[in-house]
């Protein structure tokens, strides 16, 4: 099982689960990253971190330590 | 009888362009209660007894972020007549999340689609009518931008508020979840209403930690909610999110079709190059540079040049015809009707002087703020924060940090206003209370006394002051977000990316001057109370026994000469603890170069240069380098001027706030520097003391503050009864 944090630019993948609780995962699930929907990693910023990705037809950055709360397949 | 619709909806989603276009210029500004949260009410055009409410954009009703408590608070404590819900229509299925919150409220809610014209031109097409029996609510399409269909949804939000009718909510989530739902309604109390039984059951059920103080008896659910968590193997937030967005992927599939041909959108092209791995901070750089060279090193300066050395200083000339300044008008006319001194001193150098100083920071920061509505309402701000968190997020601040602390550079009360761009409220704060640690350009002229008198006018001392700046900074956010003031909010990062657009012209001058003027209006007061506060000590004292008015020169017999005797002691751990240094520290609060002069008049000067040269040599005489360089670190570090005070104040807007970033500004000031005299004096000549043992005390202390653990905290801590019995402003 891998994390949304380990997907390379420009790959399509689609959620599993996600782990942890309270308020970064509610976020999370506000913006729409829910089980089953599909992500496509866009682009990392220029620093390294925190990463683009469209989901839901929109555009979000979400940093990598919470992209880890992210599985993916 | 008057009507309250409140305007809902997502960031980004039109929402102030419907705003401005339902309410024209019948628009009320101002804060929630006690929050840095603004609030925007106005009357509907043409209709003078229905009340718009703006809600802060939001993109659920969690109790997790200060706007959607703010919101949701109000939605539930004061329940309006209608809710208008403004959906992004290019952005349907997120949008739509909030709408199925806002539907559970029992408020009765009409949807206005907006930016149909971009979907349309895009080949994407919206059922309106499907999407409107799906829902349950009336749905209108509207382009707040090309005013196209707002009249039409101000008409049935009208139409439907005035029928103060209740809505029932029409979706329904999975049978498991409806009969759980269902079981926890029954257990409400009967202080609930039928129609808002369903919200209040959900909210239960999500084990919402501020949902029990809008009830009066909260009944046990942790039954249902155990059993619900273990047949669907997951926690019931989570539940019923997942629930939500199930019901809106099967309306989207029925009412939303997308075009096929999937190409770039011109937002795509753009972000291709602006947020590019190698072009992107390049890119920000030169951004930075065009802001900062406009608002601040050119038309900007000259406009507050204008506005201090002209208007309020020695005159100006209008196309050559020379026009005198207010106060030189005023003085004439003054002595023209005989007015007593004192009177007119207090006029002049008190109130014209103090309204000078609230008004000379205007024109500057009008073309701060033009250039950062622009930059937000383009959709660039948000890049900012997406290519600068990296490096901020480190000291508990956000991207957006920058540009207040790089406007700080130049002055620092435009810095603290350009903080209402960051959205999240505890990084917005920490900005609002370390942005003055930058250097601004009048703290300039003390580094240059300082470096002149006693360092020999030494490269290094100016960049030490900005490196002491940043140093400050960062410092201070590693440990205010450990302290308790500020660990009570979470923070997630996770941001919506807006697609790039053109704003209106109108939208822009519209936010420059609200915030122009919020500033004049809440800053305004204490930047002249203090001012005249100032005036009449410096002005004011007691000759051979008798208490008069004073001369210029005549400054060491004044009420403020003898505030610094008083409180000069307190300086002498730090170094400088004779009566003219403190003197010199409390003028410069009104503004900081003031402390340059000051010491020119104690040290017997009318007048002197900006770095003060002509007293060099008695100010070398009266201290030693080390004490020099710690009321160097202290007048940087210090609370800032008056006019950053009343900055901060507004931006803040509470009392408690405010004073504790006044107060720990000035308590880190004083630390600093006495470390740097204390161990200063240590390396310089050995001598060591008491205030040693202290200074090494208070930086093992600083050191531990800086390294102690810390954890991010899950509950949003708010006094909820002061947002909610939030009416009016």
């Amino acid at each position: 099982m891998k994390t949304l944090k380990e997907i390379p630019c420009g790959k399509t993948v689609k959620v599993t689960k996600l782990t942890g609780e309270g308020p970064v995962k509610r976020r999370i699930m506000d913006m729409g990253i829910t089980k089953g929907v599909e992500i496509f990693v866009r682009k990392v910023a220029p620093l390294g971190d925190p990463v683009e990705i469209t989901v839901r037809g929109y555009e979000l950055s979400l940093r990598k330590a919470d992209a880890e709360m992210i599985l993916v397949e | 009888m008057s009507v309250k619709i409140a305007l809902a909806g997502n960031p980004n989603c039109g929402k102030t362009t419907l705003f401005n276009a339902l309410t024209g210029s019948n628009q009320f500004v101002g804060n929630w209660p006690g929050v840095t949260v603004e609030k925007k009410e106005g009357k509907l055009k043409g209709h003078k007894d229905v009340i718009i409410m703006d809600l802060p954009g939001i993109y659920s009703l969690s109790p997790y972020t200060l706007e959607e408590v703010v919101a949701r608070n109000y939605l539930i404590g004061e329940r309006p007549d209608a809710i208008l819900n403004i959906v992004d229509g290019t952005n349907i299925e997120r949008n739509l999340y909030l709408s199925t919150q806002l539907m559970e409220l029992g408020i009765p809610v009409i949807m206005a689609v907006n930016m149909m014209d971009i979907v349309e031109k895009s080949g994407d097409k919206i059922n309106i009518q499907k999407l409107s029996q799906k829902l349950g609510c009336e749905v209108v399409e509207i382009s707040a931008l090309k005013g196209t269909g707002i009249q039409k949804a101000a008409e049935k939000a009208v139409a439907i508020a005035n029928k103060k009718s209740v809505a029932l909510p029409v979706h329904k989530f999975a049978t498991e979840v409806e009969s759980v739902l269902e079981q926890i309604e029954l257990k409400l109390g009967s202080d609930i209403s039928e129609e808002q039984k369903r919200f209040f059951a959900i909210k239960l059920l999500e084990k919402d930690d501020k949902i029990s103080a809008q009830m009066k008896s909260v009944p046990d659910v942790t039954e249902e909610i155990a059993q619900i968590e273990k047949e669907m193997d997951d926690d019931t937030e989570s539940i019923i999110t997942n629930e939500r967005y199930v019901y809106i992927s099967s309306i989207i599939n029925e009412c939303y079709s997308k075009n096929k041909k999937e190409k770039l959108t011109s937002s795509d092209k753009i972000d291709k190059i602006v947020t590019n791995r190698w072009l992107a901070l390049p890119i920000f750089a030169a951004v930075m540079f065009v802001v900062y060279y406009v608002s601040v090193t050119t038309i900007g300066s000259w406009a507050t040049d204008w506005v201090n050395d002209g208007v309020f200083g020695d005159g100006w000339s209008f196309f050559g015809i020379s026009v005198p300044s207010i106060p030189s008008m005023l003085e004439s006319g003054l002595i023209a009707v005989g007015c007593a001194d004192w009177l007119q001193g207090l006029i002049l150098d008190g109130i014209v002087a103090g309204v000078g100083a609230v008004l000379g920071f205007v024109p500057q920061m009008l073309v701060l703020f033009v250039f950062l509505a622009f930059l937000e309402a383009c959709g660039y701000m948000a890049r900012v924060a997406f290519i600068m968190d990296r490096i901020f997020r480190k000291f508990g601040l956000s991207g957006k940090s920058f540009i207040p602390m790089l406007i700080g550079s130049g002055c620092g009360v435009p810095g603290i206003m350009a903080s209402r761009t960051i959205e999240n409220d505890r990084d917005r704060k920490m900005t609002i209370m370390t942005t003055t640690f930058i250097p601004c350009s009048a703290k300039l002229p003390i580094v240059a006394l300082i470096a002149g008198a006693l360092f020999n006018g030494s490269w290094w001392v100016a960049p030490s002051a900005y490196f002491v700046g940043i140093a400050a900074i960062i410092c201070s956010g590693i440990i205010l977000k450990k302290t308790k003031m500020f660990a009570g909010e979470p923070a997630p990062f996770v941001m919506e990316l807006p697609a790039y657009h053109m704003p209106t012209v109108g939208n822009i001058l519209r936010s420059m001057w609200e915030r122009g003027w919020s500033f004049i209006k809440k800053a305004g007061t204490i930047i002249l109370l203090s001012t005249i506060f100032v005036w009449f000590t410096t002005y004011f004292g007691w000759v051979d026994g008798q208490f008069r008015m004073l001369d210029d020169m005549e400054l060491n017999h004044s009420i403020l000469a003898a505030i610094g005797n008083t409180i000069s002691w307190l300086f002498i751990p730090l170094g400088w603890g004779d009566w003219k240094s403190a003197v010199a520290a409390i003028t410069g609060l009104v503004a900081k170069e003031n402390v340059v002069g000051t010491f020119g008049i104690l040290f017997g000067f009318a007048e002197v240069e900006e770095n003060g040269a002509e007293i060099w040599g008695t100010l070398a005489g009266s201290m030693t380098a080390v004490a020099a360089y710690s009321f160097l670190v202290f007048n940087l570090l210090c609370a800032p001027c008056f006019a950053a005070m009343g900055a901060i104040k507004r931006e803040m807007n509470n009392a408690k706030w405010f004073w504790f970033a006044i107060g720990y500004q000035t308590l880190l000031a004083y630390v600093v520097a006495l470390c740097v005299y204390q161990i200063g004096t240590l390396i310089t000549t050995g001598a060591f003391g008491f205030g040693t043992v202290v200074a090494f005390g208070l930086v093992a202390l600083f050191i531990y503050l800086l390294a102690r653990p810390y954890k991010e905290s899950n509950t949003l801590k708010i006094n909820l009864n002061r947002v909610a019995g939030a009416k009016n402003m």
